[in-house]
């Protein structure tokens, strides 16, 4: 057998697992989380608003079917690493064009395998999420745990000014039905991809964006996209919300944007004991009275007891049905609506991308 | 929407008796649906004419109808009762067919009886081939080119425009009947004829064949909302050209993109909301094309199906429970998930474990009949097992099988002839994993086992990583040499003790001594349908070789019990029934009832049955880890027929406490030669006999018992390869073919009484007191196998005197073989002569027959004694039978085309039915009993 490298995991509270390494040798930091999806890694791990955070997936293989290009979420693996059980650079789809481990090396990610992912699980949904590291380098936990402790915490932090874009760019063709403003705090590649099958023409533009260079560009609509860190750490993005819902254009916002339409609106926002990752997530739309099976990635969330207080402004249009969390609202007499999970899915299911066409209606009226 | 106030009595329809493609897991279902309904307080009626069945039990529902599923039978049960609604999806196509029939007859109509959770123009249109295929692609959706053919000369002109290769369907035939796969035309003639006059309407229908495309199936619920969720993707690991219930099937989908996922879920959903307005389950299937993803629709089944049952064991999701409750009006979003207690019924249950399902074939029991897998599904049961990976999963189900193998290779059963592995591997039969991995073992390259077998080069690359460490392990001596992480790795790829004993050439003790020391244990995991996402309640797990152990034992007392592993010829769903009950009397008898099985079609596996269960094989190692760590006050093998009572031995020679009868009244039993001397004192009267082990020694003593003779191999199941010779030339050969076959057995040689008559008796004994349970006499003469034979209860033709002597010899017999517990016995009677054939130390087939047709929860009485909590004077017992009840037998040859379908002493069943007669004069008895001498004259 082909000697295995060793590597560990440690979480802040000092917990420590013992596995094999996987992807490049070297040490990674970030908070822990856990997703539930049974397909889609690549998806997962090119989603930008996983930046900063240490991805353990559920599913018990990683890499059968390799990778693909088209596959990609954004143009990088944004997880700074990857705590699985078994891991496997041996792949069959023939569409594929590369391994993991190979898709790993070329990303310079650092992982760790055969550990027991169920444990970790059940102690992130005990302890709630917290940081931690993986070194294939320094096995000393006690040594890690100098690195580990120079971490700060995600509560506070802000990141999409990290994963945005730096130049504005469009997307989609320019002659489509609809002119749409992307505000990117870390964008997948899906939702454009949405829009523009519906006839937008997409602007993509950096987070920081002011609202005066937004409004130059004449759009039909308003995107505000998902993104990795603390909403309640984006003055500049909440400023910028504002100022779009004093024009009274319409606004489609996803996670991240869902979050800040509410703080646009004055609602609070919360750090979650472990968040919301997986493609099964139950949520009911109050408005139709119908369900949808959607795909979640968020470690915030919109207080559900602060929004009850915006009663005459705001309408709770989705619920998640197992913990009766705030999944989306409408901002009344207006044209603006935000959803706390993926519509655009990649991974996950397609029951939610009539949002997409709502947020057309909504322009077209 | 809540439920549907109006609803207050619902029938449901069961499967009948256990066919081939229709088996225990509607039981499954049907026990499920009537418990989920009556938690409802729902009254319920049921209907089956399987007697074997828990469904049909009064713990399972209100009014029991052991009844032929027939229109009169339904007609009789709304006469009597008032029933609101009808619920036919829980009962395959059986039950379906029946609410159809009845359907067209008014019946429905006329008593004002409502079908819910099924759509009969839904059902019409997926049965319908054209239909159906127009639907699919009316919805924009693909399917496999086809054609219609009403003469071989459309026939022949398909042919030309599809080409080869191609599949022949017949129109209106059940289980693939008659269909065929054509290669080349030179088959093509005969085939397309074979086809046409199979069917009803002389109507085939002629597909392009998809081989080697990959094989998916998903299980869906939809509510009345038409909110839709899917509840579990099967990916089958052997391709299209397969049968589904005769291919290896993976869960979750182990080679699938989510791009081509999704795809697939989104058809599955377009699908079932296009087939009417039903609530309730339904399996979708797909073929997707390696090489450009492309996706064809196969089929749909607007029910409950086959593989719900195993979708539920596999994701902990209760498909048919909640399908109930759809049924009823409830949306999904409205009830609980079971397993969490607290999150919602509607979502998709998501899996950190790797399910394999592998099927359980009997081809021994049908000599003459073709082996190769294809069209038409032959398994007779199935395993499922549960690994951290894909490889522990799939040795695991090795493991389960029992056929004598310990994982997948490596334990002494490997071919080794390249021509001849390499012909299996294209030929397809019951063992091709296994020639796989000898092709891979033997340095068949990866990509030519590919191209013969179809199978994704994944699961190739992962059988070969099997071979690997094969040979990495090779290389040491002794068990103290294999260093500890290497060790640890064999255990994560499912290796048993057994296997890497015999790759080192050692005992398996040695190998188990020093893993122990080494502190490689298995940990166990719990099956939650969330990934750990959210703490359950359920106490339901699976061995691993993780770190953390999720199972704690409690402090009560507890009692293990042994399921009977997967259905086969002779051991069913019969067993299964005895294990339920026997779970329910150790928990009302205060103890902590715990369950050990592996067969997925089974109500015992139900996670609420138990108070925790461990879905393991039956299987030494498995078992024996899970006592050490439960630490039981004793083990019942009792319940679980012959597969938990071979365990028995193990269990005694490692202190086990095995509960009721003890091991070496089990072994004295069994073993012919004590048997017959412990009768001899006793002064019963036995066949003479004798045992050879070689072909000489078995001509001498068939000369002395004279013959004719009975010659069969010393134990094995259900009578197989079991004969009756007349003469030296025919016992040669048929004691050379045993020893071919089973070269380690010894052959029993019992002398044959002819034109006699067979009886059995069903007992319980507590020490002091016998409870004769039945006793039951067989219309067909000595020679049939009892599990063949229609059985009478109670006896109808035997004297006074011939009854009152199998009784006396039961109690001697009870008595001397210390029985506490059950008891079978089986006697011939010739005049008024008894003579004892066997006595059987466990529950037997026919123990839920009699408890059915005498209403008597007599396992629940046997399993208290067992205990020791009970005597049998403790209970009152009321038999309750106008006239009599027959066990009739039922069979599956039209799975098997050129098998001998004459019955012999070699079981070939695969269930029953019970009738009710009033008396002799009863026309289907008058029937079943001039046959009796058909059979004599032969």
């Amino acid at each position: 057998m082909e000697s295995v490298r060793e590597a560990i995991l440690l979480l802040d509270d000092g917990t420590c697992f013992k596995g094999h390494a996987a992807g490049i040798k070297g040490t990674t930091t970030g908070e822990i989380c856990f997703n539930t999806s049974m397909t889609g890694y690549q998806e997962v791990f090119t989603d930008p608003s996983y930046f900063g955070q240490i991805l353990v997936t559920t599913n018990a293989h990683i890499g059968n079917y390799g990778t693909k290009d088209e596959d990609e979420e954004s143009k990088k693996i944004q997880i700074s690493g990857l705590v699985c059980k078994n891991f496997t650079d041996e792949y069959s789809r023939t569409m594929a064009d590369q391994s993991i481990q190979q898709y790993f090396e070329e990303n310079n990610i650092v992982s760790i395998y055969d550990v027991d992912t169920r444990a970790i699980v059940k102690h992130i949904r005990d302890k709630g999420a917290m940081n931690c590291a993986i070194s294939s380098e320094i096995l000393d936990p006690a040594e890690l745990k100098k690195i580990l402790d120079k971490v700060p915490k995600m509560e506070g932090l802000e990141l999409a000014s990290k994963v945005t874009t730096t130049e504005p760019y469009t997307y989609g063709e320019e002659n489509a039905k609809y002119k749409i403003a992307a505000l990117d705090f870390g964008i997948k590649e899906n939702i454009l991809k949405c829009l523009s099958e519906r006839g937008c023409y997409i602007k993509v533009f950096p987070a920081k964006t002011s609202y005066q260079e937004l409004l130059a560009w004449k759009a039909d609509g308003y995107f505000l996209s998902n993104g990795p860190g603390d909403p309640s750490s984006m003055d500049y993005a909440i400023e910028t919300v504002k100022e779009i819902l004093n024009q009274k254009a319409p606004v489609f916002g996803i996670c991240l944007g869902h979050q800040l339409l509410a703080l646009a609106m004055g609602v609070s926002t919360y750090k979650m004991h472990h968040g919301h990752r997986g493609s099964n997530h139950p949520v009911l739309n109050i408005v139709s009275g119908k369900c949808e099976i959607t795909s979640q990635n968020h470690g915030f969330g919109v207080d559900p007891k602060d929004i009850e207080k915006f009663n005459d402004q705001i309408e709770v249009t989705h619920r998640n049905l197992n913990d009766d969390t705030v999944e989306g609202i409408k901002v009344k007499e207006q044209k603006a609506f935000s959803v706390q999970f993926h519509p655009e899915a990649s991974p996950g299911p397609h029951d939610s991308r009539y949002l997409f066409d709502q947020f057309i209606q909504m322009i077209e009226n | 929407m809540p439920r549907d106030k109006s609803i207050k009595s619902v029938l449901i329809i069961g499967s009948g008796p256990i066919i081939i493609g229709q088996a225990c897991e509607f039981d499954y279902s049907g026990s499920q649906a009537s418990r989920s309904l009556r938690e409802e307080g729902i009254e319920v009626s049921l209907i089956n004419s399987n007697p074997a069945t828990i469904m049909t039990d009064p713990v399972t529902a209100d009014h029991i109808y052991l009844l032929p599923l027939t229109v009169e039978s339904i007609i009789q049960i709304l006469e009597e009762r008032q029933i609101d609604a009808v619920l036919p999806t829980m009962g395959g196509q059986t039950a379906l067919n029946l609410a159809i029939e009845a359907g067209k007859h008014g019946v429905w109509e006329k008593y004002n009886t409502k079908l819910i959770g099924v759509d009969l123009d839904a059902i019409e249109l997926t049965e319908n081939r054209e239909a159906f295929r127009q639907h699919v692609i009316d919805l924009g959706l693909e399917v496999a080119p086809s054609m219609i053919a009403n003469s071989f000369l459309e026939g022949k002109d398909a042919s030309q425009k599809i080409g080869f290769p191609l599949v022949i369907r017949p129109s209106y035939t059940l289980g693939g009947t008659g269909g065929s796969f054509v290669f080349n035309e030179s088959e093509f003639d005969d085939l397309l004829r074979r086809g046409l006059e199979a069917s009803p309407t002389h109507e085939v229908l002629i597909d392009k064949a998809v081989l080697g495309w990959k094989e998916y199936e998903l299980e869906l619920l939809r509510d009345s909302n038409d909110d839709v969720v899917i509840i579990c993707t099967v990916e089958n690991m052997d391709p299209m050209g397969i049968h589904t219930g005769d291919s290896i099937t993976v869960a979750p989908a182990m080679t699938l993109s989510d791009t081509a996922f999704q795809r697939m879920r989104n058809q599955a959903i377009l699908m079932m909301r296009s087939l009417g307005e039903f609530a309730g389950g339904c399996n979708v299937q797909f073929a997707l094309d390696p090489e450009t993803e492309k996706l064809i629709v196969i089929e749909i089944n607007p029910r409950v199906s086959r593989s719900s049952a195993l979708a539920s064991k596999a994701t902990g999701y209760p498909i048919a429970k909640i399908a109930a409750k759809l049924a009823l009006g409830y949306h999904l979003h409205e009830l609980k998930n079971q397993i969490t207690g607290n999150t919602s019924a509607y979502f998709e249950p998501t899996l950190d474990y790797v399910i394999v399902k592998m099927p359980r074939w009997n081809f021994e029991k049908f000599i003459g009949s073709d082996v190769t897998l294809g069209l038409q599904m032959k398994s007779v049961g199935e395993v499922m097992a549960i690994g951290r990976n894909f490889l522990e999963a799939l040795q695991k189900a090795c493991q389960s099988q029992e056929n004598n193998r310990h994982g997948l290779g490596a334990d002494k059963k490997e071919w080794i002839r390249t021509s001849d592995i390499l012909e299996r591997l294209e030929k397809v039969s019951d063992d091709r994993v296994y020639r796989l991995k000898d092709a891979l073992r033997l340095g068949v390259p990866e990509k030519t086992v590919q191209k013969l077998t179809k199978i994704d080069p994944w699961y190739i690359k992962q059988i070969k990583t099997l071979v690997k460490m094969e040979q990495e392990l090779q290389r040491y001596n002794v068990a103290e040499d294999i260093p500890e992480d290497f060790f640890r790795q064999l255990k994560v790829c499912g290796y048993s003790d057994a296997q890497i004993a015999w790759t080192l050439r050692l005992d398996e003790e040695e190998v188990t001594v020093q893993r122990k020391k080494l502190g490689i244990n298995r940990t166990y995991k719990m099956v939650d349908t969330c990934a750990g996402e959210f703490q359950a309640q359920t106490p339901y797990f699976y061995s691993t070789f993780d770190s953390e152990n999720e199972s704690i034992p409690s402090d009560k007392k507890k009692i293990i019990v042994l399921g009977s592993g997967p259905n086969r010829i002779g051991q069913g769903i019969e067993f299964d029934y005895c294990c339920v009950h026997g779970i329910m009397a150790i928990k009302e008898a205060g103890y902590e009832a715990i369950m050990i099985n592996c067969n997925p079609e089974t109500v015992s596996t139900d996670f609420d049955i138990a108070d925790k269960l461990y879905f393991e094989p039956i299987y030494w190692e498995h078992i024996k880890d899970i006592i050490d760590l439960e630490k039981p006050e004793g083990v019942i093998v009792q319940l679980g027929g012959q597969t938990a009572l071979k365990l028995a031995e193990k269990f005694a020679q490692n202190g086990i406490k095995i509960i009721g009868t003890s091991f070496s009244s089990m072994d004295l039993a069994e073993d012919r030669g004590s048997f017959s001397d412990l009768l001899k004192d006793l002064d019963v009267p036995y066949p003479r006999y004798g045992v050879a082990n070689t072909a000489d020694e078995a001509l001498d003593i068939a000369n002395e018992v004279s013959y004719p003779v009975l010659v069969r191999p010393s134990y094995v199941l259900g009578g197989q390869r079991m004969r009756i010779v007349i003469n030296d030339d025919e016992l040669e050969r048929a004691v050379l073919n045993i020893f071919k076959h089973m070269p380690d057995n010894k052959v029993l040689i019992d002398q044959f009484l002819e034109r006699t008559k067979e009886a059995e008796v069903d007992a319980i004994y507590d020490g002091e007191e016998l409870h004769v349970m039945g006793i039951m006499e067989h219309i067909e003469p000595a020679g049939i196998h009892s599990g063949d034979s229609s059985a009478v209860l109670p006896t109808y033709s035997l004297s006074e005197k011939a009854v009152a002597t199998m009784v006396e010899y039961t109690e001697k017999l009870a008595h001397a073989l210390k029985i506490r517990g059950l008891i079978n016995m089986q006697f011939a009677i010739k005049d008024d002569e008894v003579f004892v054939i066997e006595a059987n130390p466990r529950a037997s087939r026919t123990t839920p027959f009699i408890a059915k047709a005498y209403n008597v929860p007599y396992l629940n009485y046997a399993t208290k004694v067992m205990l020791g909590v009970n005597k049998l004077k403790d209970f009152n017992i009321e038999k309750n039978l106008n006239g009599y009840a027959i066990k009739v037998p039922v069979f599956s040859f039209e799975k098997f085309p050129n098998v001998d379908k004459n019955l012999g002493p070699e079981m070939k069943s695969t269930g029953e039915k019970i009738i009710y007669i009033k008396d002799l004069d009863d026309p289907f008895f008058r029937d079943l009993d001039s046959k009796r001498s058909m059979f004599l004259t032969r």
